[in-house]
């Protein structure tokens, strides 16, 4: 793998993590528990998917094959995406879309972080863009993890079962393959491993903030970052997908 | 014919932005929000760099086309308008008087400002800041949602004369 395409790899699993979860954060519009939890969950998902606009064009820069953002978010098969498995897991309820959130939330702050610091300044100004926004994501995300969980007797119960399930995808977050590796022996990309700590710290301090238990270690689901996923991204895709892929240049 | 011979000054293509209002808070304009970046002449082509408030508001392209129409009916033909993304667009920039404008049309501006910006790690230990009704100017008001109409918007609501209004984020 040449450094180019080692970075087209690594500009694709940035974007497609905003895009999967700007995806299927969308789908909460018209259904959230209040107007303002829509409105904020809209929002949230409007960052995101202006984050994927800018990874994505810069991916299709540099794998210079005259590929757009929207040509590679719309006509891209399912083992071409190169998301996390965390991010396309299924909506649930609030609970278990706010606590999938506040796991994405602290890791992209942090990764967004080292980012902002990438020798590659194209890489370093969109972090640093979407650095500002992950931020305020990240306390609210935080802020709905504590008061459901320090809540109702019901809505702890769903809090800890939403921490429960998606804890094993919380694993792959933090896996380094050759292209990781490669990214940040180079100062283009971030040390994952390195983002563990930080981020347990914050997850086990507002866990116990919100009387919640975090899972032991264990099993981690991976899969995501090489294009081995969930049967949940096909679906997804055929929604995010269905107008270019029936409709084939069609443009509004 | 018209400005082909004499380039308008910098600073009347400054002022004429200042007319070109936000379109989602038309309450200010594009120069007081901060967004215009540099206003420059490239040989005969006028060149204008603005940055996005958020990185996916639908705003931006919409800010393009009124810059655009908004010189060319001053006469300037050769016109290119280009995005910047760095340094970040933050709230630090909006003007004195953007931020009595916001307030006048009932928005609160930013209360603080944005720096480097403090790791949500030491912000979450801190008092959640003060914002004054824009209306009544009480003190007395609570945060409804973190997030209002558009990106760069939080809901608050006055407990003293009960109005609701925005609030500008800090960013």
């Amino acid at each position: 793998m040449t450094g180019q395409d080692a970075l087209f790899e690594y500009l694709l699993r940035l974007s497609d993590n905003a895009l999967i979860l700007g995806h299927r954060l969308s789908e909460w519009c018209g259904h959230s528990p209040a107007l303002e939890e829509d409105l904020a969950l809209s929002n949230v998902a409007l960052d995101l998917i202006g984050q994927t606009q800018l990874w994505l064009s810069l991916a299709g820069e540099v794998e210079g094959k005259g590929r757009d953002a929207d040509k590679l978010a719309y006509l891209r098969d399912a083992r071409d995406f190169r998301n996390v498995l965390l991010v396309e897991q299924p909506n649930g309820d609030f609970a278990l879309t706010m606590a999938r959130q506040f796991f994405f939330d602290a890791w992209h702050y942090l990764l967004l972080r080292e980012l902002k610091g990438s020798k590659d300044a194209r890489i370093a100004e969109i972090a640093a863009k979407g650095l500002k926004e992950v931020t305020y994501h990240l306390e609210r995300s935080r802020d709905w993890v504590l008061r459901l969980g320090d809540g109702t007797e019901e809505s702890h119960r769903r809090m800890q079962t939403a921490i429960d399930d998606l804890w094993m995808y919380t694993g792959e977050l933090f896996e380094s393959d050759e292209v990781d590796q490669a990214m940040a022996r180079e100062g283009i990309g971030a040390d994952l491993a390195a983002l563990h700590e930080p981020w347990l710290g914050l997850v086990r301090a507002t866990a116990e903030e919100a009387t919640l238990t975090l899972p032991q270690p264990g099993w981690a689901q991976r899969g995501g970052k090489r294009g081995i996923h969930s049967e949940h991204l096909g679906y997804i895709l055929a929604d995010l997908q269905f107008l270019q892929r029936a409709y084939p240049n069609a443009t509004w | 014919m018209a400005g082909s011979l004499t380039q308008p000054d910098l600073n009347q293509v400054r002022a004429w932005l200042g007319e070109v209002p936000d379109p989602e808070v038309p309450a200010v304009s594009v120069m007081d929000l901060g967004i215009v970046r540099d206003v420059r002449w490239d040989d005969d082509e006028l060149v204008v760099s603005i940055t996005p408030t958020y990185s996916g508001c639908p705003a931006t392209s919409v800010i393009t086309l009124d810059i655009e129409s908004a010189l060319r009916m001053k006469g300037i033909d050769r016109l290119r308008v280009e995005r910047r993304l760095s340094p970040p667009w933050t709230t630090d920039w909006i003007s004195e008087d953007g931020r009595r404008k916001l307030e006048a049309y009932g928005i609160a501006p930013p209360a603080e400002s944005a720096g480097d910006g403090p790791s949500p790690f030491d912000r979450f230990l801190r008092k959640p800041l003060t914002i004054a009704c824009p209306r009544c100017k009480s003190e007395n008001t609570a945060r409804v949602s973190e997030f209002g109409s558009t990106p760069c918007k939080a809901q608050y609501q006055c407990r003293d004369c009960l109005e609701p209004f925005d609030y500008f984020k800090c960013i």
